[in-house]
Parts: C-alpha cells; sequence; structure tokens
C-alpha cells in the first residue's frame, strides 16, 4: 500500500510552467498569422475589382507561360551544359579542372541580376560586332538574353549537383563494374546513375524552384513574364492586389513543386525502406 | 563627347566613377552587415520554434519559412516596398489623418532581406539543433542550469559550431540577394554601375566591375569565415 502511494506521490508534475507560456507564444504567433491571412482575404475582397481582374488575368495567364517556358528551357539548357562542366570538375587535367572551377565559381559568386543585366546590355552594347557575326537577332530579345543568361547559370548549380552525386557512390561500385566488364560508359548508365539519382533528386527540385524564383528579375530586363505583367499592372493601376495575386501564384506553383519533389523522393527510394 | 579610355572611366574623381561604385561597394556591405545581426536572432528562434515540442509553435514557425521561402525575393520586396507605406498609412491616419508615409528602400531592403535570410538560416539551425544530443540539455538540468542557462551556456556554442559551414552559405547569398534592392533605386553597387554604364555607354565594362566586385566580396568573406572556423574549432579543442 506505502509502496504504491509513495509512486503516486514520486510522480513529476503533470504541468510545467514552461509549457504554459510556449503554447501561449505558440497560439498568439498562429494568431497572427490566421489574421494576416484573414486581412489579405479580406483585402482581396473588399478590393475586388471586376475590371482589374478582366484586364489583366489573361496577361498574367500569359505571362505564367513565359515563366514557365523561360524556366524549362533554360533548365534544360543548363542541364545540357552542366554535362562538360561536372566532367572537367571531376577531371584529373588540372587545366581543364581549373576551368570548370572557374565557370563554376564566377557563375555561383556574382548575382544572377549581374549575370543578366551582363548579357543583356553589356553584350547587347557590341551591336556592330553582333551584326556582323550574324547574332544580332538573339542577342537583341530580352527574353533570349534571359534564357542565356539563366542557363549558363543552373549549368554552374547543376555541375555541381552531378558532381556531388556522382562522387556520392562509392569507388567499389565502379571496381565491381570493372570487374564485370562493363566500359566506363555503361557503367555510368547502369550502375553509377540510378543510384546518384537518388542522391541528385532534392538538390535539383530546389535548383527548379530556385529558378522559378529567380526567373522573376527577367521582369526588369523588360519581359513579361508573370512578375513583368504584375509590374505593368501596378504600374498602369497603382493597385496593389497586383503583386498580391502574382504572389500567391508563385506560392503555389513553389509549394506543388516542393510536395511533387517529396513525392518522388518517396516513390524512387522505396526500395531503401525496410 | 570625346572618346575616353576606359582607364579615365575607371579612375578616381570627377571623370572616373571609381568614386561612385565604391560609395555603392560600402552601401552594398553595410546592408548586408546590418541584415546579418536581425537576420541570425530571427533565424535562431525560428528554428527553436520549429524544434519545440508545442505543435502551434511548430505550425507558426512552419508557416513563416514556408512562405518566405517560397516567394520569389523580388515579389517580397516589391510588396514590402509598395505596400508597406499604405499599410502604415492607413494606421497613422487614424490617429494624425495628414500624415504622409515613404519607405526609405535601405529599409525597406534591410526588412525583406532578414525575411529571406532568417528564413533559409532557420533551417541550418534546425538540422544543427537535430544534431546536438538529447543528453546535452539533461546534463544542463542534472547540474541545476535553468532552460535558457542551458541553452546559452551549453547548447548555444555547440549550435553555432555546427550550423557554421550552413550559415556560411546563407551570408554568401545574402551578398548576392542585396543587388535585387537596386530595382527599389538604392544607391549600392550594382546600380552606381547601372548608371555609370548607361551615362558612359560601356555597359559590358562596368557590369563586368560590378561582377568582379561581388566576387571579390566572395572572396573576401570565404577567407573572413575560414579564420573565423579556425578559431571555433580550435575553440572546441580546447
Amino acid at each position: 500500500m506505502s509502496v504504491s502511494q509513495a509512486i503516486v506521490v514520486d510522480k513529476p508534475p503533470p504541468l510545467a510552467r514552461g509549457w504554459q507560456r510556449a503554447r501561449i507564444v505558440g497560439y498568439a504567433l498562429v494568431g497572427i498569422w490566421i489574421l494576416f491571412g484573414l486581412g489579405i482575404v479580406a483585402y482581396l475582397v473588399y478590393a475586388w475589382n471586376p475590371e482589374f481582374f478582366a484586364r489583366y488575368a489573361p496577361a498574367y495567364l500569359q505571362g505564367l507561360g513565359t515563366t514557365l517556358s523561360l524556366v524549362s528551357i533554360s533548365m534544360v539548357l543548363g542541364a545540357i551544359f552542366s554535362l562538360p562542366v561536372a566532367y572537367g570538375r571531376m577531371s584529373k587535367n588540372w587545366i581543364l579542372s581549373g576551368l570548370a572551377y572557374c565557370y563554376v565559381y564566377f557563375f555561383r559568386g556574382t548575382p544572377l541580376l549581374v549575370q543578366t543585366y551582363l548579357v543583356y546590355y553589356g553584350v547587347g552594347s557590341f551591336r556592330p560586332e553582333l551584326e556582323a557575326a550574324g547574332l544580332w537577332w538573339f542577342f537583341r530579345e530580352a527574353f533570349y538574353c534571359g534564357v542565356f543568361a539563366f542557363s549558363l547559370n543552373t549549368a554552374a548549380y547543376q555541375a555541381e549537383i552531378l558532381r556531388g552525386a556522382i562522387e556520392s557512390v562509392p569507388r567499389g561500385q565502379w571496381e565491381g563494374a570493372a570487374s564485370l566488364g562493363l566500359h566506363k560508359l555503361q557503367t555510368l548508365r547502369k550502375v553509377i546513375l540510378p543510384q546518384a539519382i537518388i542522391v541528385a533528386l532534392r538538390p535539383y527540385g530546389n535548383e527548379l524552384i530556385l529558378m522559378i524564383k529567380a526567373s522573376a528579375i527577367v521582369a526588369i530586363i523588360t519581359v513579361y513574364d508573370l512578375m513583368g505583367n504584375a509590374k505593368l499592372a501596378y504600374a498602369k493601376s497603382f493597385d496593389i492586389q497586383a503583386y498580391i495575386w502574382v504572389a500567391i501564384v508563385y506560392l503555389v506553383m513553389v509549394e506543388i513543386l516542393r510536395h511533387g519533389v517529396e513525392w518522388i523522393e518517396r516513390r524512387i527510394t522505396v526500395h531503401l525502406h525496410r | 563627347m570625346p572618346a575616353q579610355s576606359i582607364w579615365t572611366l575607371l579612375s578616381w574623381g570627377p571623370d572616373g566613377w571609381s568614386d561612385d561604385i565604391a560609395s555603392g561597394v560600402l552601401v552594398t556591405i553595410v546592408l548586408a552587415l546590418a541584415t546579418l545581426p536581425i537576420g541570425l536572432t530571427i533565424g535562431f528562434f525560428v528554428a527553436f520554434a520549429k524544434q519545440h515540442e508545442e505543435p502551434s509553435l511548430r505550425l507558426a514557425a512552419n508557416i513563416y519559412t514556408t512562405v518566405f521561402r517560397g516567394l520569389p525575393e523580388l515579389v517580397t520586396l516589391f510588396l514590402f516596398f509598395f505596400g508597406m507605406p499604405l499599410l502604415l498609412q492607413y494606421v497613422v491616419r487614424l490617429f494624425n489623418p495628414n500624415a504622409t508615409i515613404d519607405v526609405n528602400s535601405f529599409i525597406a531592403g534591410m526588412i525583406v532581406l532578414s525575411l529571406i535570410f532568417s528564413s533559409y538560416a532557420s533551417e541550418v539551425f534546425l538540422s544543427a539543433f537535430r544534431a546536438i544530443p538529447k543528453g546535452q540539455y539533461e546534463g544542463g538540468y542534472a547540474i541545476g542550469l535553468a532552460k535558457w542557462q542551458t541553452m546559452r551556456l551549453i547548447i548555444l556554442p555547440q549550435l553555432i559550431r555546427i550550423a557554421f559551414p550552413g550559415l556560411e552559405n546563407c551570408w554568401l547569398s545574402l551578398l548576392k540577394d542585396t543587388s535585387l534592392v537596386s530595382v527599389v533605386n538604392l544607391a549600392e553597387t550594382l546600380r552606381q554601375s547601372g548608371v555609370a554604364a548607361r551615362v558612359t555607354k560601356h555597359a559590358f565594362l562596368f557590369y563586368s566591375v560590378a561582377a568582379l566586385i561581388f566576387l571579390a566580396l566572395a572572396i573576401l568573406s570565404s577567407i573572413a569565415t575560414g579564420h573565423i572556423l579556425r578559431h571555433l574549432v580550435r575553440r572546441a579543442v580546447r
């Protein structure tokens, strides 16, 4: 009897004071977020303007198309160009690896906005030379300049992702494949890449999300992407909902992608879970 | 206008643009350094909330990072730069009907960069929190330290050491993101180089200068962080 009583007495008190304070703060913060969200919804309802919507919604849709094509073209071109860069980074030849290192360092160390300006305004200032070379049609268009700068930029990041993923596969995998008589390309395709993809998927997903977010800066070099149309709508109407709508679209896009990448990652690592 | 050599253009003084660009570099550095402590503090508290046992705190912190990591930096900047005066004006006019509010682009940039930096830094801090074993907290409580003392004296020194490499990356992207504030007319490196490019029509030269300056800042900060990291490691060994 006394033993069971002692056990009852020795139990720690069920509620600590700190927990209570944390809960108050947490509820208050969540409350602020709810108020903030309701405030934005209330503002959008209050400022609902059918004319604004009818006028700019098609432009936003078109801008969304421009953003998506810019990002997808740049991602694909960057992926292609990242192959030689990643090869150079892993090469034992010091000239090749030095060149690739400088390329990657430059594009990762300078802001994408500067790179975009450098292509659009900087290269564009050599108009006579470009016309002589027959390249002016390319550098005249802000969209192409954006694609050019973005492809070079993402190639540097993707090369590092690729290199990291390939180097994460243990050496023994290469040796094992070699002892089975596979040559290098076969080894890469059948043994190394399937394992590297698992490592690389999340960084690639993050890079895609970063590109979508970064693509907003082409609005500054007069491309009418999603952000460019929002800027135009704001300049014409001085209505802040131009930016609120565009923020919602970007947020939804990024969240869909993020959850999509997580879903794919769960699917391709099924064999690793016990 | 006589054709000027690029050395004249790059000289210091009334004919050259180096002094103007140098003032821009100063603004860039001050902006980044002013953002850093605010962003680190917010980031730490957001990470603290994310690993707390209280679900409502976790939810609030997760909403914070979802929003500020999901929005493009430029959209956040424009929302604050154009939206904040409207909001402030609405609030202030409740008390003083004639007030007008203008937002300084430096302050707007600082707030936006702090929000973005802190949401990325919070992820770094969070993984550092998870790397610290529970026994460290228990040890702190066992020798009679209060919760905040345990945090300050035992957890925080280890946390900084673990989080440091990740925070270095956050700092480098902060340094690059400062260039975005040039869009709302803050006279920083890129803005000043852009002015020089437009006036002199030597766009390639001046944007290359801007790129090289950012590259130099990145190299300088990796030298500095290398020193700090060595210092932290030495302290850990002792």
